[in-house]
């Protein structure tokens, strides 16, 4: 067994003990902190598939803006712990069809096929040209039309955001 | 590739987690948070794959999943706080103008 399968078991573990610790946490403020260690779980898995840029991206959009505005939202609104959880029922069913969603996926797993490489870039290139400029290229030559859409996309979720919040007038 | 497999068991690991997460939680905020850890999980299958192809194109979808995502934040946090300041509570059982 080598150091990386090793590493990759730690991580593994790390990840998934602490997205179960999202859903079982009753303190929202705990969640959203395992939350961050496992978007942290995740960029290590990102670096060590040859994809450092991704692995940036994610500590600086995900743990960095995505989880700033979550925890300010809950001490914003400085919400108790929820002692009331769902009922058991509720709590079964769910667990339920979550188990059933991993057996799905398990089974398309075991059957399911993958198609041999078909693109040209390997680990070689990307270390030779620096996997931002490889991105960036593929960004701005195939993709820049959902590229350009996405800015209106995040127009509409600012203007959403600032009319959502605003205080009423009256 | 084995090494894709191990991605994928992981990813569908934490996809099943936060749909768990997402049925039995009451506050909007961590179902909130447990569509982020489903996204993320999706996330981590187009960078594995992307990688296994030696394609690119994963790697830029996961780009626009994170823009969806910030977006999603910005206008579902802004919702709560909305909800909070009419209901004062963040339990999604409070929502319950439209049902009958």
């Amino acid at each position: 067994m080598d150091i990386s399968s090793v590493f990759f078991a730690l991580v593994t573990v790390v990840a998934i003990v602490s997205a179960l610790m999202v859903v079982t946490c009753k303190n929202p403020i705990n969640s959203a902190l395992s939350l961050v260690l496992t978007f942290f779980c995740l960029a290590t898995y990102y670096a060590m598939l040859n994809a450092p840029f991704m692995a940036a991206v994610q500590i600086i959009v995900y743990a960095g803006a995505i989880m700033v505005l979550i925890v300010f939202t809950i001490m914003l609104l400085n919400i108790r712990v929820d002692a009331n959880k769902k009922g058991s029922h509720q709590v079964a069913l769910g667990s339920v069809m979550g188990i059933v969603t991993l057996l799905l996926t398990g089974l398309i797993l075991t059957r399911g096929k993958v198609s041999q490489p078909v693109g040209g870039i390997t680990s070689d290139m990307i270390n030779k040209l620096g996997h931002t400029e490889l991105i960036g290229k593929v960004m701005f030559t195939d993709f820049l039309l959902p590229f350009e859409v996405t800015s209106i996309l995040l127009l509409v979720a600012i203007v959403g955001a600032v009319i959502l919040a605003k205080r009423k007038l009256s | 590739m084995d090494n894709l497999n191990n991605y994928l068991i992981v990813s569908a690991v934490l996809f099943s987690i936060g749909t768990i997460g997402v049925l039995t939680r009451k506050n909007a905020i961590v179902m909130f948070m447990c569509i982020e850890l489903m996204l993320n999980a999706v996330n981590l299958t187009f960078v594995a794959f992307s990688r296994h192809l030696g394609n690119l194109d994963g790697q830029i979808f996961v780009f626009f999943i994170m823009t969806v995502a910030a977006a999603e934040a910005a206008v579902g946090l802004a919702m709560f706080i909305a909800f909070f300041n009419n209901r004062e509570s963040i339990d999604i059982d409070d929502a319950n103008l439209m049902k009958w």
